[in-house]
């Protein structure tokens, strides 16, 4: 580990996470929370033992309703990421989430023995996400993909809008609709996992590197210090 | 066997039904087909001048519900009429000849009416060791298919062995029971899955063939549009109690007996193309959901392997019983709470250095104070 830092180093701020990707990021965030707990109900509906009638109580139809609003929403966010991953700066180019080059790997595997065993010393600090990072969200791409073809693929059955429609070949894809829900259930699974390592990982890196990483999610900043002139 | 073939209406009036019967029956069927009301002038005419069409049915692994359910239609013309008025030129269960005669008679419509005649298929065909497992007349399933289906002008998968596998094609499928679709490429195909499927969708599918001559609209897996459109599920009496969230939770609770809704014990409802809710069965008396038990999805696709049927997320193969995805999911999610917790104390162990490195360089809130003041006492 380098001394680098005395009293009074002097830091770079960098300007990491534009707006429209802190807003794509907390608009993911909330559509996940709400899709995962939503969805969970849809699996497993708590049971309610009422005297009311059923004309006086729609909550089963309304949690399905937020599920189905939210996950209009979370698509054509995840859209907009894409497009941004295209136009916005090199922190948010689609280059840090596909590890095409051999630089890539060897970041990854620096990553994750540094980082995820711990028994590397050689420092490595990066700005944007780290490779491994990278690939992991890359990774989620292609699950937010999944639940999105599978989700509506579903929707589609009990809706005459031509944009879920273009979702039905996945029905006999997978060999029908019970499949297919299993699947999109099943995924649920993954985000749950994925939101609690990298809410730990962000708050380790933050603790580890002290480069404000937690706080760029909201403000856009981090702050790298600068090398030591000798 | 009269040289010119009679026509439908020839055949009823011969029988003792009037024309009234007959157009009666006409509207009937053209409703139950779900084809539009204008389309019944057609309908009519087609079944006063048409020659009945020629029909092998052939039966192979099944347990010949299909034909109880056809023959079991609620409208009795309509097994008469489509039954015996259609031809059934071979069909094991129902013909007279047997042996040499039923082959010959097979033989002879296949030849005679090359191209025309319309195939039905009850059961599905075993493709392991050579087709060995279901054999007619010394002849395999496999062979009897692919050479019926040449002459024929359209297939009719009846139910769900035929048009999915139904149980036999459940995991390990020993036999490699296949539907026919997957036999049999190049001709058109109308899945009708169900086990078996409703009496009235079958002679609807029959009587559209009879009346416009060719298949009717189908979906992505083959199934009439008319009948397979829409889930169990939407058109189920039950519904409001699901969008209440009214759920039965045991078959033997209070709710069960208010009639509420069965999502929870397993009703295959929301996953299952058909027309239940809507055609129901034995002439509109009930249908499983209304008699008290969920839909257990007989007429999906694997339906036998996304059991339990009283538990309304499968169990996941490889892992148990009881094991859903929400299970597996749970151990999952505790494994991961484990690994971040050990992952944070090996953090704190194996970089220790830095974060004491770290801390040693925090600038002290005094220390602050004072460069602050040594900057002002130096302007
Ligand atoms: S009983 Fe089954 S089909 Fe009917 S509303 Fe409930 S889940 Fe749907």
């Amino acid at each position: 580990m380098k001394a680098a830092k005395t009293k009074y180093a002097e830091y770079y701020q960098i300007y990491v996470w534009e707006l429209p990707v802190r807003f794509y990021h907390w608009i993911n965030a909330l559509c996940i929370v709400v899709l995962a707990i939503t969805g969970y109900l849809i699996g497993q509906p708590i049971a309610i033992h009422s005297s009311t009638e059923a004309s006086f109580q729609y909550w089963f139809g309304t949690v399905r309703f937020i599920h189905f609003s939210f996950a209009f929403v979370f698509f054509f966010n995840f859209l907009y990421r894409i497009y941004w991953g295209f136009v916005g700066n090199s922190f948010a180019s689609w280059k840090t989430f596909i590890p095409y080059t051999p630089q890539h790997w060897k970041e990854i595997f620096h990553v994750l023995c540094l980082d995820v065993l711990q028994i590397c010393k050689k420092p490595l600090k990066s700005i944007g996400h780290n490779a491994l990072a990278g690939l992991t969200y890359f990774l989620t791409f292609l699950v937010f993909l999944f639940q999105a073809i599978t989700g509506f693929g579903l929707y589609a059955g009990m809706s005459d809008n031509w944009f879920t429609g273009l979702f039905t070949w996945i029905i006999p894809l997978m060999g029908g609709d019970f499949a297919v829900r299993q699947w999109h259930h099943l995924m649920m699974w993954f985000f749950i996992i994925f939101a609690m390592i990298h809410v730990y990982l962000v708050f380790y890196h933050d603790y580890i590197e002290e480069r404000g990483t937690t706080s760029s999610m909201v403000g856009g900043w981090k702050f790298i210090e600068k090398p030591e002139k000798e | 066997m009269p040289h010119k073939p009679q026509t439908i209406l020839e055949q009823m009036l011969a029988k003792g039904y009037t024309r009234r019967d007959f157009l009666r029956f006409c509207s009937y069927i053209t409703a139950a087909a779900g084809i539009h009301a204008s389309g019944l002038s057609k309908v009519v005419k087609a079944l006063e001048t048409k020659a009945r069409p020629p029909v092998v049915w052939f039966h192979f692994q099944e347990c010949t519900c299909c034909s109880e359910s056809f023959i079991r239609s609620s409208h009795p013309i309509v097994a008469d009429i489509v039954l015996d008025k259609i031809s059934l030129d071979y069909t094991e269960t129902l013909q007279a000849a047997a042996g040499h005669q039923a082959e010959e008679a097979l033989h002879k419509t296949m030849k005679e009416n090359y191209g025309n005649y319309l195939m039905l298929v009850e059961g599905s065909v075993p493709t392991k060791d050579g087709g060995i497992y279901c054999t007619i007349a010394g002849k395999t399933a496999l062979s009897t298919v692919k050479e019926a289906a040449e002459g024929a002008a359209a297939i009719i998968a009846w139910g769900s062995c035929a048009s999915n596998g139904c149980i036999q094609a459940a995991n390990p499928n020993p036999t490699g029971a296949t539907p026919i679709y997957k036999i049999i490429t190049n001709k058109p195909i109308i899945n009708v899955p169900g086990c078996p499927p409703i009496a009235e969708v079958m002679a609807g599918v029959v009587v559209h063939y009879l009346a416009f001559n060719r298949i009717p609209q189908l979906d992505g897996l083959k199934r009439p549009k008319a009948f397979y459109s829409k889930r169990v599920h939407d058109s189920c009496y039950r519904r409001p109690y699901y969008d209440a969230g009214l759920f039965v939770e045991t078959f033997d609770d209070e709710n069960a007996k208010k009639g509420y809704c069965l999502y929870k014990v397993g009703c295959r409802g929301p996953v299952t193309y058909n027309s239940c809710g809507i055609i129901r069965w034995n002439d509109g008396v009930s249908y499983p959901i209304q008699s008290g038990h969920g839909c257990i999805g007989c007429s999906e696709a694997n339906f036998w392997d996304n059991g339990p049927f009283y538990q309304h997320l499968a169990s996941f193969p490889g892992f148990g019983i009881e094991t859903t995805a929400d299970t597996i999911g749970t151990i999952l999610g505790i494994g991961t709470a484990a690994g971040i917790a050990a992952h944070a104390v090996a953090t704190n162990i194996r970089k220790r250095k830095i974060i004491k490195h770290e801390l040693e360089h925090s600038v002290k809130d005094e220390e602050l104070k004072a460069t602050d003041e040594e900057k002002k006492g130096g302007e």
